[in-house]
This record gives structure tokens, sequence and C-alpha cells, in this order.
């Protein structure tokens, strides 16, 4: 058992936690509300120089052959100042399903460019009905010669509004919610009969709503074998979790930092507001999850990638879990301690709370999680 | 990082698990396997198959009769005897005492005391708490007077001390000043039960178990060699065995033993024609409440791997004492919410109620002084709020 950071891990620490010091301050959330991108182009294209695009990448995609937790390492800093560039949904969800699961010919025309910071990528799973059960999928893929034709909705695409790149999971075959059946196609964004409207989200960033009006792709856009894509979604959405827990432990102890310092500036009744017993122990309370959390997070970011299937979907749902109970928490008593001024949108606390509530949304619910955890043999094990 | 175990401890791990097993007598083994509760005989017994065995005090040196284990098999030692079920140790020789005379006591301390702890000869029992010295321990009231003869004369209460009736001695915390300060004013002493003077009174918990006492000084005398360390300086050695084995406080091993317990009784508990197992309110809380156990085990690895580099516990091991007593507390409040009627029963007949659930109404009384002992849960989060928050003081 070890803890310990590598050389390198805290050196990359240090680089994105100075960036977020002086470059990446959290005013940037307001800005993007008025950019349609949702994010800043240079910034990204900055972060693909530094290389950290490419952390959990292989070095023959342009990679530099780090791991989960390296980049896990590297979000929970973005999350300190809400960085709000695409790094969870284009690099860890769908980048690493790309890497894992795609040909030579797909990694080499995605994988590249996107770690050099020039495109983005994203997962469109979410459907209408679907909540966060990846099979349930009735966008429809028909096959046509040697090519697919794709028709359906796609909802809640996160970076949708600015991918290069979509990766589209659709059924080629079984009912809505059969966990066989369904596929994973690359889709381009200027692919014909593909129509993208951009929406606000609650944080700030923006999502797409994409439908796919007989898109036409070729062989070469499946990703995996026809029909089994289940597993490869269902590992992208728990990439997708642990990586929100990275963050959600960035946001929370940036939300600690700013809480406990305005106890001790704030007065009322003539002293210190952090001297009163009651906001005391909130803020150990606050400080109890804080630690939860990151403990979890950093069981998420080493089990991400566990061969162990089980291991790692009992890990990332209980890191899930606890973000979703913990990191609101901490979120909401944040601005609860700040009082009156904690609930203008002129305050920074505000905008940590809304990207926990997206985090604590994304990638599995906490009901979901549970749901899962419970029903894994390693619930019942030993049990009989 | 990595949170596996090497393979030399995960072989530790194979061999403590094998050796507690063959190790438990059967009639020990037959009440774990139904999670029974373990009475003074039970303990005393196995108190005595660990000390053969040389593992009664994984923490000691050792240099005092310690097994020379790191923190990583301490760790996972104390992981299996909880998994295991085997009786819980009385903790205030072992790991409260004992501990003190090795960091503070001198030499003939050591060599009249040690040894008898660890073969558990003799049995200790802790006088800190009185009748109006609980949370503020430091405003203590019995008073230890020097006779001018080379010995103390004390006089006051103390109270819940654990299993006093029991004990062959017990520590205490006794005011030898009053011009000063009220910490700067305490001693230490180590008093023999037999003392004349000395009386102890068990009392019935709301467990129904005679756990705790009230123990009387009245003109007892006391060497003034059995005064640890310099007199006065009481508080000061007390304080600097709180952050004593932190790394163990959370009972992680134990927590997860009584889910597994919560478990079986859910299994075997029906609702509406399926197990409460698998009825869907019940099987989310018990989910939850071992999510919660995982996110707890794994800031407890943080402050083992710390405590292996030779770090002092870092503000993640404070959180161990208030989250592990709240969560062993869940664990009994949900297995008597499982137990529907059954959690009625109260120290009938055996049979009344399967044998695995008959003690939980009982530990789940009891418990609720986990998180009140050892410095209330409030007290940890003040220290926390002053130590690690740097909270204004008022």
């Amino acid at each position: 058992m070890d803890f310990q950071l590598t050389d390198d891990q805290r050196m990359l620490i240090d680089t994105v936690n100075s960036f977020t010091k002086k470059d990446s301050h959290v005013e940037r959330v307001r800005q993007i509300r008025e950019n349609p991108v949702g994010w800043d182009r240079a910034v990204w294209a900055k972060m693909g120089e530094l290389g950290w695009l490419g952390v959990p990448f292989p070095e023959d995609v342009g990679g530099i052959g780090g791991t989960f937790l390296d980049a896990g390492l590297l979000i929970e800093q973005l999350g300190t100042t809400l960085v709000p560039e695409p790094y969870v949904p284009s690099v860890i969800v769908a980048g690493l399903t790309v890497s894992n699961y795609g040909t030579e010919e797909q990694k080499q025309k995605l994988l590249p460019s996107m770690i050099e910071g020039k495109t983005s990528l994203a997962l469109a799973y979410v459907e209408k009905q679907s909540r966060y059960d990846v099979s349930n999928v009735e966008t429809r893929a028909e096959k046509n010669g040697g090519d697919y034709v794709l028709r359906g909705k796609k909802e809640w695409v996160i970076n949708g509004q600015s991918a290069d790149h979509l990766l589209v999971s659709a059924r080629t075959s079984g009912g809505a919610a059969d966990a066989g059946g369904v596929s994973l196609f690359i889709v381009e964004k200027n692919a014909p009969g593909l129509k993208i409207s951009s929406v606000e989200c609650m944080d700030s960033h923006k999502a797409g709503m994409v439908e796919l009006e007989g898109v036409k792709v070729g062989k070469d856009a499946l990703i995996g074998e026809e029909g089994a894509a289940a597993p490869i979604l269902e590992r992208a959405q728990d990439y997708g979790a642990a990586a929100a827990c990275c963050e959600g432990s960035g946001i929370n102890q940036s939300t600690l930092t700013m809480t406990r310092d305005y106890l001790c500036e704030r007065e009322q009744f003539g002293v210190k507001i952090g001297t009163f017993q009651s906001l005391q122990h909130r803020l150990v309370d606050m400080f109890v999850q804080v630690e939860l959390c990151k403990s979890t997070a950093i069981m998420a970011m080493l089990r991400a990638d566990s061969t162990d299937e089980v291991e790692r979907k009992r890990s990332v749902s209980a890191a899930k879990k606890q973000l979703a109970t913990g990191g609101f928490f901490v979120t909401r008593q944040g601005i609860q301690l700040h009082g009156g001024i904690g609930v203008t949108d002129e305050h920074n606390i505000g905008l940590y709370f809304k990207r926990m509530h997206t985090l604590c949304a994304l990638y599995g619910d906490e009901a979901h999680h549970v749901d899962r955890f419970s029903s894994l043999p390693s619930f019942t094990a030993n049990v009989s | 990082m990595d949170l596996s175990f090497s393979p030399a401890e995960i072989k530790f791990r194979q061999e403590a698990r094998e050796w507690i097993q063959s190790a438990m007598p059967p009639s020990i083994r037959t009440k774990a396997a139904v999670d029974g509760a373990f009475d003074h005989d039970e303990q005393m017994s196995w108190h005595k198959i660990l000390y053969k065995k040389g593992w009664v005090a994984p923490h000691w040196p050792k240099e005092v009769g310690g097994p020379g284990l790191d923190v990583a098999q301490r760790f996972i030692l104390s992981e299996e005897l909880e998994l295991a079920g085997a009786p819980t140790l009385s903790p205030f020789g072992l790991g409260m005492v004992g501990p003190l005379i090795i960091q503070f006591g001198n030499k003939t301390q050591k060599e009249r005391f040690l040894p008898k702890i660890l073969s558990g000869e003799e049995v200790w029992c802790q006088g800190y708490s009185e009748p109006n010295a609980g949370s503020d321990l430091a405003s203590l009231n019995l008073r230890a007077e020097s006779d001018g003869k080379g010995s103390y004369v004390m006089n006051g209460q103390k109270t819940w001390t654990t299993y006093a009736q029991y004990a062959d001695w017990i520590f205490v915390l006794a005011r030898t000043d009053s011009s000063g300060k009220k910490q700067s004013g305490i001693s230490f002493f180590l008093v023999d039960m037999k003392t004349p003077g000395v009386v102890a009174k068990p009392f019935l918990t709301t467990g129904n178990t005679l756990a705790f006492c009230e123990t009387w000084f009245e003109n007892a005398k006391v060497p003034a060699e059995n005064i640890v360390g310099e007199p006065n300086m009481g508080w000061t050695y007390a304080k600097a065995l709180l952050g004593h084995e932190r790394t163990l406080v959370a009972g992680v091993g134990r927590s997860t033993r009584q889910i597994l317990r919560m478990k079986r009784i859910a299994a075997q508990t029906e609702i509406n024609g399926k197990s409460a197992l698998e009825h869907p309110g019940y099987r989310g809380r018990i989910a939850r409440l071992e999510m919660d156990l995982e996110a707890l085990r794994m800031a407890n690895y943080r402050t083992v791997a710390g405590a292996q580099l030779g770090k002092a516990p870092g503000p993640e091991s404070s959180i161990l004492k208030l989250r592990g007593t709240e969560i062993q507390q869940e664990c009994f409040e949900l297995m008597m919410d499982i137990m529907g009627h059954h959690n009625l029963n109260w120290f009938n007949a055996p049979g009344t109620i399967p044998a695995r659930e008959e003690s939980v109404a009982s530990e789940h009384n009891y418990l609720r002084a986990a998180t009140i002992y050892a410095g209330s849960n409030e007290i940890q989060k003040n220290i926390i709020a002053k130590m690690v928050l740097r909270l204004p003081g008022t």
C-alpha cells in the first residue's frame, strides 16, 4: 500500500496548480457563458502544448504513456478553479474509449490531433429514456450495403456542441433495453443528416442535443464489434464517474478553504463568525466529507482501470456515491456558511456548488451507483 | 500510488487468518460464528491465547514484549481479529497504561507492570472521568495529597470506570496541585484496586450490562513511586497518549464484520415473501452503509500508509474516530430496523429469536457510548476546528 506521489506526478500537479492560479481564474466560468464554443480553444491548444491532453495515452498516438491516476491528479487540480475546458468528456470519456477499443486507423485519426489540442471529442450515449443505463438505446443503425445509417436522438452530450467527432451509440439489433445489440460509431461533426443544437447547463458549460436523421457512416466507423458496445459504454461511464470524483475533490478543497477563510474574516455580533461553535462544527463536518471524498477519489483513480471488473465497478460506484453525498454536503454548506452573499451569482461559492451539482448528475447519480453496487456479486458474497 | 498489499503482507494476512481460526477454542468459535457477545472470562482466555502467540500487544516495541510487527501488519492483524469476530480485548492495559508506562515510566515501573499487562495476569481500568469532569476533564477534583512520608492520600470519586469490577489496577489522574492552571496540577498514578479505601460499584448501562462503575477513593494511600513520570505532569502524558495507535480507532474490520452480520440477518428475515436483503429499501440502506465504510476504509488506509513512512497521523486521521464511531452505531441501528419485532427481545432465554440477533439490541444500546467515550465526537470537532482548520478561538 502506497499513497506517495512520484516525482513526475508531483511536478505535474505543481504545473497544473500554477496554471489554475495564474491563467485560469474562476472568473473564466462567467466568461464562457457568452462563448458559443463553451470553452477557450486557445487554452485547449495550450493544454495540448503542455502535454496534458496526452497524459493517459500511449506514445504511439502522441500521448505521454501515463496512467488514469496521472490524469486523475491533473483533473483534481483543474477542479480547484473550475477550469472549463472539456478534459473529462474529450480526453477521458471519449478519448480513452477510442484508445482502448478503436482500431489503429481510428486511433490515429482521432487521438493525435486531440492530444495536440486542435480537436476535441464527445461521447453521445444519453437518450431521453435512458438515464444511466448504457444499454437503453433507441437510436438505430441500419445496415445499408457495407455502411450503416443512423437514426435517432441523443441528449445532454457533454461537449457535443463543439466536438469535432462524436462517438454515438446506436442499436444494430435487439429491443430498446437489451444488453446485446448496441454498437458504437464515430460520427464527424459535419456529417450530412447530423444536427446539433447547443443548450446551456447549470454550471455555465454547454451540451449538445443531437439529432441523427439518416447519418451514413462506413464500417470503419464502428468501434469494437458490432452489437458489443454495452461493456465499452459502461466502462466509459465509469471513467467519467471516476474523473468526476477527482474534479469534485478539487472543488471540495477550494470550497473548504474559501469557507474557512470567510469564517475567519466575517464579523457579526462584534466577533469573527468562526468563533461560533455551531459554525465551527459545520466546517468540521465539511472537512470530514472533503477527506472522505479525497480518499475515495484516490480509490477510483487507482481502480478505474482495474482488470477485475467487479472491483472496478464496486470502487467507482462507492466513490461516486461518496461524491454525491459528501460533495453535495460540502458545496451546499459552503453556501450556508457564506450566508446571503453565497446565494448571489457574483460570489464564486455558487459556481462551485453548480459545478458539483452537474458532476453529481453525470455518469450515474447516487441512486444509480447504490443500485449497481448492490447488484454486484460482491454484495452478497459470504452471506450464506 | 498503489492500493494493494505486498505479497508478504498478503501472506501475513493468510497466516493470521488461519491461525485465528485454529487458535479459537470451540466455545469461542461457536459464539463468534453467530456473532455472540463475549463475557470477561472469555475475553481473558482469548487474551492468554494471543499472549502465548506473542500477538497480544502488536504495537508494543520488541524490547518490552511486542512482536515487532510493522504498521501494515498490525493493521492487518487487527482487521483479521475483528473480521473473525474474536473477543475484543480490554484496551486499558494493552492500549493505554502500557504504552504510557513504556513512554514515560521508569525502569522499575516497566519491570513491575508491563509483563503482567502482557500476560493478562493483571487487569487494568481507567480512572479519568469524574461526576463533574467529563468533556472538561482537566477540571477533575480527585485529590492526592502527600503525607510527607513517601505516600499520597487520595480522596474523591471517578465514574464511567469501565469494567472496574474485574480490574486489579487502575490508572488515575489526580489533582496534586490546585494553585496554577487546572491542567498543570494533575499527576498520573498507578493504584492497586485492593488498596484500602478504594471501592468500585458497577451499575447497569442502557445495554443492560454492568459495563460501568463508580469508583470511590477514601483516604486511599498510594506510594509515591506509583506516580508515572514527574508529579503535576499527568495531563501532558495523558494527552500524548491520545494520538496513540490512531490508525486502529476506526474499527473498520469490526464494522465490516457487522455489515456481513447484518446481511446474514437480512437474508433470513422475510418481508412480503422476499428476504430483507432483496427488499429495495433495506438493500439500498445496507449498500449505502457499506459504501460509507469503503470511504472510511480508504481514509484509514491513507493513515496506515502514512504511519508506515513514519509520518505522524495527518489531518485525515482525525476523522477516523468521528466517522468510525458513527458507522459503528449506524450498523446496529440498521440491524435493529431489519430485525423488526425481534428488536423488542430483551435478555430472554436463548432461542427466543435467532442466535445471531440475540445481542444486537444490547450492543446497539451500549454503542451509544462510542460517540461519547475517548473524547466525545463534539470534543473531537472542537479539536479539529482548532488544530486542523485553525479557526479563531473565543
